[in-house]
């Protein structure tokens, strides 16, 4: 890493591991459960929040001495809204058919309390290129998760990765069908999501004790 | 005496090391601990963890036979080929479908707590005793081997593992394991052909074009579900001559196992009575909706809702989710009113998700778990009302 400090580099490589939004500081969790079945739609997702992230933390960090204080979840409200719209115009044009699946959570970026979360504690206190990086690390930290997720989600739930399937055909019983396996149904729903995160909380903490808080 | 010294000798031998707690627990297993307690003033009771397991497990037995006798009944019956009940024939199917589910549930799930015995450096806990013997006891009997596996490894890790082991865990293990298959397998779980040994297979071979007759195994509630009767007489529900899981089907046997476990103190006679309460409850509310004519024919719901208001204490899983799981003493109430409240809810939320919900035939197990999420806050209220109320009478007094 030669073009960033030590310090610029911790802001993008803390949010992946030891400081990532979703496992250690539980945030976005909706979204994590909702498209997650999928592994395009995650990566779509986490591409979308990495862009949303990333340009609005440099707005906000860019605006950050002439934002009245009083108004300024508002005006932050403004940026990121603008900025979801772009990702869902462009994903209407472009991949229709995947912006039905993500359905409403593309608009619910919004609300996703990681972003306000970042302007809040980050970009309103920071310069640009700062924000930019801590902007892009919290989104891949998340973006790592939602892969992940859905990466067994859809590997175990329909046998198939990024559609196509790689345990064999279900129907035509060819591959791990023939002899016995099915799919877990159980994966599809929504509350294995949660157990899978809850799974990584478990195997981060195993690793890193740090990471455990005393009671 | 040779087994217990050997076995004595190998702990000794452990002793300290890393796989000390996987030899200490075949050694008490079998044989009384050769430890005593060093100080304090202790009392002996004769009821310890394993103790108290092992009369849980005495009382599944006759469940456990009677479902190997049902498996091969019913199998014999839906093929057109009767054959006496109490007959080998019979027996012999349900012994070599059943007992394998037993082994798989205990050999899994008991690898599974003496490795978590060995990492995390504590005792292999007795926990798992009672969930191994109730997990092929409430599935149905060709439920294939590898999805018994991977269930019983979910509901023992996730379900009781991560939450600190025996006596920390907030859900019934083997409801967790039950609710896994049934949300991740669904065809293998409900549906007119699982309940039957042999349906699904002789399905699979009429879809490769195999000329066959279909052998359908409905159970009395897939049926009441689809407003159909299928015909079995009350005794027959009563004694357990009907498809359903292995073991759920005989209420007469559950009916003595619970007496048992009332008998030797072990299940809590509160969640038991206060759980047929509710069920009764609810169905009497729901026989006085269709008899006051709110529900017609052409209702979806009019098959469950026009069962007779006691008949649903013999149908479906309902008795033997009351008796045997209910009232596991780690995810109940604690509290001696708590318990009313905690089973009579189960019996009536039962009920109400058996009529309204067709995509769940059977709600016991939804049921028994949503209360064992409760049953703390249940616990909760009930200690801060004796509180309220002891601190009235302490003003009384005092004023």
């Amino acid at each position: 890493m030669g073009l960033l400090s030590k310090k610029d580099a911790k802001l993008i490589t803390d949010p992946l591991a030891d400081n990532n939004p979703i496992t250690i500081q539980v945030l976005g969790i909706c979204s994590a459960l909702a498209i997650t079945a999928e592994l395009e739609a995650s990566i779509v997702m986490s591409i979308s929040v990495l862009f949303v992230l990333g340009v609005g933390n440099v707005v906000v960090s860019l605006m950050r001495n002439i934002i009245p204080n009083k108004i300024r979840i508002i005006v932050q409200l403004i940026v990121v809204a603008t900025l979801v719209i772009i990702v869902d115009l462009v994903l209407k044009a472009f991949a229709y058919e995947l912006s039905k699946t993500l359905s409403v959570f593309v608009g619910l970026i919004i609300t996703n309390c990681i972003i306000m979360g970042r302007f809040e504690a980050f970009a309103l206190g920071n310069g640009p290129w700062k924000s930019f990086l801590d902007g892009i690390g919290n989104a891949a930290g998340y973006g790592v998760i939602l892969i992940i997720v859905g990466f067994f989600r859809e590997l175990l739930g329909s046998g198939t990765l990024l559609g196509i399937p790689v345990l064999g055909d279900p129907i035509e019983k060819t591959g791990l069908y023939a002899i016995g396996y099915e799919n877990n149904g159980f994966m599809l729903l929504s509350p294995m999501a949660l157990i899978v995160v809850g799974i990584i909380i478990w195997v981060q903490r195993t690793r890193n004790k740090a990471l455990v808080e005393d009671h | 005496m040779g087994l217990k010294s050997t076995l004595h000798n190998l702990k000794e031998k452990y002793k300290g090391t890393k796989m000390a707690p996987a030899f200490n627990a075949l050694h008490t297993f079998l044989y009384l601990p050769n430890e005593t307690t060093h100080n304090g003033t202790h009392i002996k009771v004769a009821d310890d963890l394993k103790r108290t397991m092992n009369t849980v497990i005495m009382a599944m037995v006759p469940c456990l036979i009677f479902g190997m006798f049902n498996a091969g009944y019913q199998h014999y019956a839906a093929f057109g080929t009767p054959v006496e009940f109490l007959s080998w024939d019979a027996f012999y199917i349900g012994l070599i479908k059943i007992l394998p589910l037993v082994i798989v549930s205990y050999g899994v799930g008991l690898a599974i707590e003496f490795l978590f015995a060995v990492i995390k450096k504590h005792e292999v806990e007795e926990g798992y005793l009672v969930t191994g013997m109730l997990v092929p006891l409430i599935v149905p009997v060709d439920t294939p081997l590898w999805m018994l596996a991977v269930a019983v490894a979910f509901g023992v890790v996730i379900g009781k593992e991560v939450f600190g082991g025996t006596g920390m865990n907030i859900l019934n293990p083997a409801l967790t394991i039950r609710a896994f298959l049934f949300f991740a397998y669904p065809t293998w779980m409900s549906g007119d052909k699982v309940w039957v040994h042999g349906a699904v297979e002789r399905a699979q071979k009429i879809a490769d074009g195999a000329e066959l007759d279909a052998i359908s195994g409905e159970t009395i509630l897939g049926g009441l579900a689809q407003g159909k009767d299928l015909g079995y007489s009350v005794a027959d529900m009563f004694y357990g001559f009907i498809p359903g899981s292995v073991g759920e089907t005989s209420t007469l046997l559950i009916l003595l196992g619970g007496l048992f476990l009332i008998f030797t103190k072990i299940g809590s006679w509160r969640i038991m009575l206060s759980s047929v309460l509710g069920a009764l409850a609810m169905g009497l509310i729901f026989n006085g909706v269709v008899d006051a004519g709110w529900i017609t024919e052409s209702s979806k719901f009019y098959g469950l809702m026009s069962t007779m208001w006691w008949h649903h204490l013999l149908i479906g899983g309902f008795a033997f989710g009351t008796v045997f799981m209910a009232t596991d003493p780690v995810t109940a109430s604690q509290t001696n009113k708590g318990k009313w409240y905690y089973g009579f809810l189960i019996g009536f939320i039962s009920i109400l998700i058996r009529v309204f919900n067709p995509a769940y035939p059977e709600g016991v197990m939804l049921a028994i778990l949503l209360m064992n999420v409760f049953a703390p806050t249940i616990d909760h209220y009930v200690v801060q009302g004796n509180v309220k109320r002891r601190m009235k009478r302490l003003k009384v007094k005092t004023a």
